[in-house]
């Protein structure tokens, strides 16, 4: 930011703030609700973590501060948490820009459909988000072991392989399983947002587009649907960089806790062994910080793409 | 050709009377686009429904189907079996059904309508004025969603208990309306609301809070509905396990959780019907709200006109 040319001292600064809020009263009362609840419920115990992180704190002793203790192993002691951060990395390059783009389209593709059927669609595609953990139990007999599973019978009688592929329990596969089971669960609330985003464009601006030239509907897409659509999108980014980076629980219920040889482990996998297995909640709570920051840091990256869209 | 001008007078005309058929064509749509778009939502539409479909075939097998492996989609002899046994099991729990029916409702109710009223109360400031903190405030939520819930558990376990809020119904509902997932999806939708809508309500004489219900909440509704089944769902589906031991206080998600997992009577593959049963309930429930929110969105579209 450039810097003011004439300077403004402390003091008028404070008047000047103070009269803004006195201004905007009534909209502190309106705030105060969910921000003292919010306080309370998130930050509080988000900071109450963070300073765990500098700690031994086990739960049951009283927490001793030791500094950057934690951190120090996780990144020189730990080599299981190296593979976490590699196959975290993995996973969320694919799942991350794959779901998210897929969403969309799927979205974009709904809303020029009829409308009747376009909102079965998205009961359709949003469905297994609200089915939950009971979706996790079709992929299993899905990617099951057994040379009759699923996708086993499926590759065979294609002629692709000969032999049955152990997909939940070969290292070399569990993390493709990983990484599909993923993908299929990844029409969650970024959809839903896509889709009561796109219908809350205003036809007025398809019209004028049209009057400006647009011919296709891929211009109509990138000049007039997504510029109109920036908040939503963004909401989509924060949505899926935090469920990208966030894959854990699918792994555990597929190919069990641990994965074969780590295979699959993830940065999130590694901070519930500590955190509510091990109960060295410091030692956790380090991993919390540390995947905290890699989010924010992701979260940069996309605002900087998603400023170019439609330019 | 109609000039510019012209077709502005007739969209300021329609405008009054509510009509939002486009009367310009949209930019062309070429036949075999729409086939390839057909085809390919088609399939995807399979794939994603695909693990709902084996849910429900699952409920309805009789038990000499059920463990067939690979599993059948088509059920050879649907039966209503798994239903009819999961509700005499209910019939006969200490704690009467109804009683968890009715702690559930009350927490999703009292959850569900508290949250949205208080963030979206929250949300419209933050996304459509600046005062002293309010860019600070928008960051901290934000960041909020990126942090993991494993480890801030014991710290809210400690407030929880602190606040005396412990085996009761509020241990569920007062933490779940301090959930930033919906507060931010609506922020994002209210920052689209043009300014100039706000400034004539507010030379009319209206208060924030006034023009918050009556502007703002009917424009953003999509954003409210989408909030709203969000917050439902983690409500319907919490089963407070780790704050409500006394069994009269719990709710119905928990039973069913017990159930599924053979802890109420009887264990085993016996219950593997009655499980998917209450898979197929549980989901049910949701989507039916779903349902009739999606029905409720179709007919709040015209109130989109009133964006610039």
């Amino acid at each position: 930011m450039a810097k003011p040319k004439y300077q403004i001292s402390f003091k008028r600064r404070v008047q000047l703030t103070l009269r803004d809020m006195k201004r905007s009263v009534p909209l502190y009362v309106m705030i105060a609700p969910f921000m003292i609840l919010f306080a309370i419920f998130v930050v509080y115990p988000v900071l109450k973590a963070v300073w765990y992180s500098f700690t031994d704190y086990n739960v049951l002793e009283a927490a001793n501060f030791v500094g950057l203790e934690n951190y120090r192993k996780l990144f020189l002691d730990d080599s299981i948490f190296i593979t976490a951060i590699k196959n975290t990395f993995i996973i969320a390059v694919i799942v991350g820009p794959g779901g998210y783009i897929l969403s969309f389209l799927l979205a974009w593709m709904i809303n020029e459909l009829p409308h009747t059927i376009g909102s079965v669609l998205t009961v359709i595609f949003y469905a297994p988000s609200m089915a939950g953990s009971a979706v996790i139990t079709v992929f299993a007999q899905i990617f099951s072991n057994d040379s009759n599973g699923y996708l086993n019978a499926a590759l065979r009688n294609l002629g692709i392989t000969q032999e049955a592929i152990l997909w939940l329990s070969d290292e070399d596969y569990v993390i493709v399983v990983v990484i599909l089971a993923s993908l299929w669960m990844s029409m969650g609330v970024g959809f839903l947002s896509f889709v009561a985003g796109i219908k809350g464009v205003d036809e007025a601006q398809y019209e004028a587009g049209a009057i400006d030239g647009i011919r296709n509907r891929w211009q109509e897409l990138w000049y007039v649907t997504l510029p109109n659509m920036k908040p939503q999108l963004l909401f989509g980014a924060v949505m899926t960089i935090t469920s990208s980076l966030s894959v854990g629980g699918v792994g555990d219920s597929l190919v069990g806790f641990p994965s074969p040889n780590y295979a699959s482990h993830t940065i999130v996998n590694h901070l519930n062994d500590y955190g509510s297995i091990r109960m060295e909640m410091g030692y956790a709570s380090a991993i919390a910080v540390i995947l905290f920051f890699l989010m924010i840091f992701a979260n940069m990256l996309i605002q900087k793409l998603l400023r170019k869209v439609g330019t | 050709m109609e000039t510019i001008n012209n077709l502005y007078q007739k969209y300021l005309k329609r405008k009054k009377t509510n009509d939002f058929t486009p009367f310009v064509k949209k930019s062309q749509r070429s036949f075999w686009g729409n086939v390839i778009l057909g085809l390919f939502l088609l399939l995807m539409g399979f794939t994603f429904f695909f693990p709902v479909i084996y849910m429900v075939s699952q409920s309805l097998k009789p038990m000499n189907e059920m463990f067939i492996f690979p599993p059948r989609i088509l059920v050879s002899n649907p039966t209503l079996d798994n239903y009819r046994d999961f509700v005499n099991v209910l019939a006969n729990t200490v704690v009467p059904v109804t009683r968890s029916l009715f702690n559930s409702a009350f927490v999703v109710v009292i959850g569900s309508v508290g949250h949205i009223v208080i963030a979206s109360l929250c949300a419209y400031p933050l996304a459509k004025y600046r005062f002293p903190g309010s860019a600070f405030c928008n960051q901290l939520i934000v960041y909020s969603l990126m942090f993991n819930a494993t480890v801030t558990m014991i710290p809210n376990f400690l407030t929880i208990a602190g606040l005396g809020m412990l085996d009761t119904q509020w241990a569920i509902i007062i933490p779940g309306f301090a959930s930033t997932l919906g507060l931010y999806l609506m922020k994002n939708f209210m920052e689209q609301i043009p300014d100039s809508l706000m400034e004539a309500a507010q030379i009319d004489g209206a208060g924030y809070v006034r023009i918050h219900f009556t502007i703002v909440m009917p424009v953003v509704k999509p954003a409210l509905v989408t909030a709203f089944i969000l917050v439902f769902q983690s409500f319907w589906t919490n089963t407070g396990d780790k704050f409500i031991y006394t069994e009269a206080n719990k709710g119905f998600a928990y039973v069913v959780q017990q159930l599924a997992s053979g802890k109420v009577s009887g264990v085993g593959s016996s219950y593997a019907g009655i499980s998917s049963a209450s898979a197929v309930i549980m989901f049910a429930v949701p989507l039916v709200v779903f349902l009739i929110m999606q029905n409720n969105v179709v007919s709040t579209m015209a109130t989109s006109g009133m964006k610039e």
